[in-house]
């Protein structure tokens, strides 16, 4: 479905990625992790044509991304910032892209499930955050896409719109999609991935399943072998630049 | 494109401003022919405010435009519609209200006051075209300053001052070298300095259509011998073109190296 190779992208002197190479070809959900600012939005809106690569290659379907949009027919994408038009009604902004994309989007069942129909007429402005998010949800998952691509789902819902949502997930990862979730929530990681991408430092320091990730860190849970990552990954960091000397005094070397 | 176009259009209808926009162009088009008296007149004193208050609206209205409206740009952008496609259909939609309100506030007047059955119809119409080319020059112009900059202030600060040179230093500059430069024959300086200035072409093709060059002293009639002809007024239109479509151009460029 995707392949990525060697992507580097800098904004100014920042590097974020630093040359990734990945691939997603089984359907499924891989949860995308790393601590803040290490590149994961980066990498999905380069997935998605919003930011441009410095080098490397992006294909979907095999063909290269570059200057193309047809693709994103094929991807719904849920943004981590829910930014609408503040002026606009929900059912407004629901009708917008329903009319800019076409298609048969499935709108009412999402809008029930997460009890929206109260909010149909009010100004996107005047929403509350979990509320904003829920729309924002209803929004990308009302397409029937083979590509999903979450950018912090679990944001701001309240208990059960998060259960709503594992279902959700559940249901659509049977019926054979690919989704990407990026999300800082262990739990919600252990629950519904199938795949596990760890961005550390523009790198990518682990990718494989939940199961291998714990063995090959002997960890008993996700949390342990994250911060088992972020130990190794501060190790290499250090060790590659001006950090050698600290590193050393840590290590007592 | 269309559609982009459309929605950013009936954005733009929701705002008071275009309304008060068009309304002052109203009432002004109406005391001038009624109060001031006679159809060439009012076409003079609507040209010396169109000529500076076109490219000011229309600079404002781009770069507000493009900062108010980022989030529905980038919901855009993740839907399956080409990124100049965005950019045209949301400039369109500035340029295209804007016209309508000059096109509605100016024309209906003179309509009113039975601008068919008179002879400065042609006058008429050039102010018009004008108005309308102004417009979209400075739309383009702004909406390609605002994509440059993500800081508001800087992108609003720099729109006003290029609509400022245009409108006011370019003419102190010119005006200068005239001055300076007296004892030389200027006539093809002058000439290209005014392609230079969409402005100032505008206001070229207007007095050469009154006829009143004259006005503009000598190298005003050195500009009638080349620009009064029929291929001068030909390359001037052009020149108004060309300026509608290297904004244009500097959009799309700048969008689709763009990050969002
Ligand atoms: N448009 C931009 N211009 C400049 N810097 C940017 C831009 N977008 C992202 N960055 C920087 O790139 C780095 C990575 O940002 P990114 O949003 O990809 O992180 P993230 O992994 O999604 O973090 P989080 O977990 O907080 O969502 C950050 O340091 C951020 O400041
Ligand atoms: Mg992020």
């Amino acid at each position: 479905m995707i392949t990525i190779e060697k992507l580097q992208k800098s904004f100014g002197k920042l590097e974020v990625l630093k040359g990734i190479s990945l691939e997603f070809q089984r359907p499924g959900i891989t949860a995308i992790l790393g601590p803040n600012g290490s590149g994961k939005t980066t990498l999905i809106k380069s997935i998605l044509g919003m930011a441009l690569p410095d080098k490397g290659r992006i294909c979907f379907q095999g063909e290269d991304i570059k200057g193309g949009w047809a693709y994103r027919r094929q991807i719904d994408y849920l943004p981590q910032i829910a930014r609408f038009p503040e002026n606009l009604a929900v059912k407004e902004l629901l009708r917008m892209i329903q009319d800019l994309r076409g298609g048969q989007p499935d709108a009412e069942r999402l809008i029930r499930l997460f009890a929206l129909e109260g909010y149909l007429d009010k100004r996107l402005g005047t929403l509350s955050g979990g509320t904003r998010q829920k729309v924002n949800l209803v929004l990308s998952l009302m397409y029937d896409s083979p590509l999903l691509i979450l950018d912090e789902p679990t944001s701001g819902l309240d208990p059960l719109a998060m259960l709503h949502l594992k279902e959700l997930l559940r249901q659509e990862k049977e019926r054979g999609k690919y989704i990407l979730i990026t999300t800082h929530i262990m739990s919600f990681v252990e629950e519904v991935a199938d795949e596990v991408v760890f961005l550390l430092e523009g790198h990518i320091h682990f990718q494989g399943s939940l199961r291998e990730l714990k063995e090959k860190y002997a960890a008993s849970s996700l949390e342990r072998a994250i911060a088992s990552i972020l130990q190794e990954g501060k190790l290499a960091f250090s060790s590659n630049g001006h950090g050698e000397k600290a590193a050393k005094l840590v290590l007592g070397g | 494109m269309f559609k982009i176009l459309k929605y950013s259009f009936f954005d733009l209808t929701r705002s008071r401003w275009l309304y008060i926009y068009g309304a002052f162009y109203f009432l002004l088009t109406v005391s001038l022919l009624w109060l001031g008296g006679g159809l060439s007149k009012a076409i003079i004193s609507l040209m010396n405010i169109i000529l500076v208050l076109a490219p000011l609206i229309a600079t404002m209205f781009g770069v507000m435009y493009y900062y108010n409206s980022r989030e529905f740009t980038e919901l855009l952008l993740a839907q399956p519609i080409r990124r100049s496609h965005i950019f045209f259909g949301q400039y369109l939609g500035v340029a295209c209200s804007l016209a309508i309100s000059l096109l509605l506030g100016v024309g209906l007047p003179f309509v009113l006051y039975g601008i068919f059955n008179s002879a400065e119809i042609w006058n008429f119409s050039m102010l018009l075209l004008v108005g309308l080319f102004l417009s979209f020059i400075f739309s383009a112009i702004a909406f390609f300053i605002a994509l440059r900059n993500e800081n508001r202030i800087k992108g609003f600060g720099l729109a006003i001052l290029v609509w400022l040179f245009f409108a006011v230093i370019y003419d102190g500059l010119f005006l200068l070298a005239l001055s300076l430069f007296s004892d030389y024959p200027l006539e093809s300086f002058a000439i290209g300095a005014s392609l230079f200035n969409p402005i100032d072409l505008s206001r070229i093709l207007i007095l050469l259509k009154l006829d009143i060059s004259a006005l503009m002293g000598y190298t005003g009639a050195v500009i009638q011998n080349f620009m009064g002809t029929l291929l001068g007024m030909a390359c001037s239109l052009g020149v108004l073109v060309l300026w509608v479509v290297l904004p244009a151009w500097g959009i799309k460029w700048v969008a689709v190296r763009k990050d969002f």
